[in-house]
């Protein structure tokens, strides 16, 4: 990286670790500032007033797994068509637009077919239909 | 191209003593300039996330018709202030059933991710402080922190109701982050760059020249920005992780004090980083929307100003919105995402792009008006 390139990320790093000091500095004024009166049942996690039952770790409902998913697949498409993006107008005033054009469209085709697959499976739907997933498993 | 305010500072005659002074150490010049900077930034968006939560308030009084704070300094001003003296001398409490290290490290990241997105804010068309080329690439990746720092809080915390609350989160922001980057996409092809110089220096003149008049499918792109954007900071009718009448509190049940001081402003800064950055892609950021000649005072002070009160009408709208409607239910949340939203954006991109290469890149104020 060239110097000018570095500069370009101090502020950045700069920024960061005022974060990071602010954070450290409150937590600081806390301790001095702060009562210090702990007891058992202060630190119990918030149960509406009720003894907790069990761990909040538990199984969890796949549903946030797919979205994850999806989000990936959609994330990493988004991601591979900035820099086309970026060089797009540069190629349109070249006059390659229509080239331009045709590759920027099999690109997004690719995702408008992943969206509509997931459609399709019932994935979109927060709650599955029962329907959906039985045609689909026949 | 690169246009940061050292770069900027070095135009004049006084930068020169001032490296001198520093025995020709641009490094370290450089380095004390930016923190400065950093430190009147920082200051200003603290500033606007505490008097956020006035106005937030306040308005809220206004809408419903209530007086809303109104004691602590003229006109409750001061509000923010002794919130933050109350939460400083409030008892630092941990679940014993937590994990330590991510309950401590959750409100940190969200610092972290925000402070970071405002190096790149575009504050005039001269005055930011990194002019990275890929600028609203790495502002759409280091905001992303703040999901993380969500989900973090919800998990660490170890109770039902932070869980529950991190979970919706993590799945909110993540799904709402597609049709904002792909409006955000559109606006890189109109602009031929990634970086807030370029976008910024395309929406120079009138406002006809703003990208959000670019095209038709522009148009439409601000709003699925702004809706999106909504969901991404967790703003009513989207702030499912933190719906108090489901989840108690959400992702921030179990934090107490300064910890959950630190969630708040992050929330507050974040949503005017977002209402600045809707404010530079789409409205123009610094530019006036008529062409006007000033020599009294700086140009690029009135763009700071111009900037600032952008951000700040779209921070009202913010505040409007969450006052106005009602809480979406999560699967209303998730189908409006991922079959209203995604597909509208993914035509809008589709839109931009056959617009650029069937008027050559004109827009529609160059094909009415004739092209300049």
């Amino acid at each position: 990286m060239t110097p000018a390139q570095i500069d370009g990320l101090m502020p950045i790093v700069i920024l960061m670790g005022i974060a990071v000091v602010l954070f450290f500095g409150g937590h600081f004024l806390t301790v001095l500032l702060a009562p210090k009166k702990p007891s058992h049942l202060k630190s119990t996690p918030y149960e509406c007033g009720e003894e907790p039952v069990g761990s909040a770790w538990s199984a969890f409902n796949v549903r946030f797994y797919v979205i994850g998913l999806i989000f990936i697949i959609f994330d990493v498409e988004s991601v591979l068509m900035f820099p086309v993006a970026a060089i797009f107008r540069e190629l349109v005033d070249m006059g390659h637009g229509g080239y331009a054009l045709i590759i920027f469209l099999s690109f997004i085709s690719v995702l408008l077919e992943g969206i509509a697959y997931c459609w399709k499976k019932g994935d979109l739907d927060w709650v599955k239909s029962f329907q959906v997933s039985l045609k689909n498993n026949k | 191209m690169n246009q940061t305010i050292v770069s900027y500072l070095s135009q004049y005659e006084f930068y020169d003593s001032l490296l001198c002074l520093f025995g020709n150490n641009e490094g370290l010049l450089a380095f004390v300039i930016y923190l400065l900077v950093a430190l009147i930034i920082i200051g200003f968006s603290a500033t606007v996330g505490g008097l956020g939560t006035y106005a937030e308030r306040k308005i809220s009084a206004d809408l419903q018709a209530r007086m809303g704070p109104n004691r602590v300094g003229p006109y409750g001003l001061l509000q923010f202030l002794a919130d933050g003296v109350k939460m400083l001398t409030k008892e630092d409490i941990m679940p014993f059933t937590a994990d330590k290290f991510l309950f401590y490290l959750a409100p940190m990241l969200a610092l972290v991710g925000v402070f970071a997105t405002l190096a790149v804010l575009p504050w005039s068309n001269g005055f930011m402080m990194a002019d990275l080329n890929v600028g609203i690439f790495y502002l759409i990746a280091i905001s992303s922190l703040v999901g993380v720092s969500v989900f973090l809080g919800g998990y660490a915390s170890n109770s039902k109701w932070s869980m529950l609350g991190g979970m919706r989160g993590a799945s909110q922001i993540i799904s709402y982050e597609i049709p904002v980057t792909l409006s955000i996409l559109a606006i890189t092809l109109l602009a031929g760059g990634m970086s807030f110089g370029t976008i910024l220096s395309h929406q120079e003149g009138t406002i006809i020249n703003w990208f959000i008049f670019h095209n038709p499918f522009a148009f439409l792109a601000f709003f699925i920005y702004a809706i999106g954007a909504l969901a991404e900071t967790n703003r009513a009718p989207f702030d499912l992780p933190e719906a108090e009448s489901e989840l108690v509190s959400g992702y921030h049940t179990e934090y107490t004090g300064l910890r959950f001081g630190f969630f708040a402003l992050a929330e507050y800064i974040e949503v005017f980083v977002v209402c600045g950055v809707g404010a530079a892609l789409f409205l123009g950021g610094g530019n006036l929307p008529f062409n006007i000649q000033i020599d009294i005072i700086p140009l690029q002070l009135v763009q700071v100003v111009i900037f600032i009160t952008k951000a700040l009408l779209l921070y009202y709208v913010v505040i409007w919105v969450r006052w106005t409607l009602p809480r979406l239910r999560v699967d209303q949340l998730m189908s409006i995402c991922w079959k209203y939203l995604t597909p509208m954006a993914i035509l809008n991109l589709v839109g931009c792009a056959i617009w650029l290469v069937v008027f050559n890149g004109k827009s529609m104020a160059d094909l009415v008006f004739g092209s300049h």
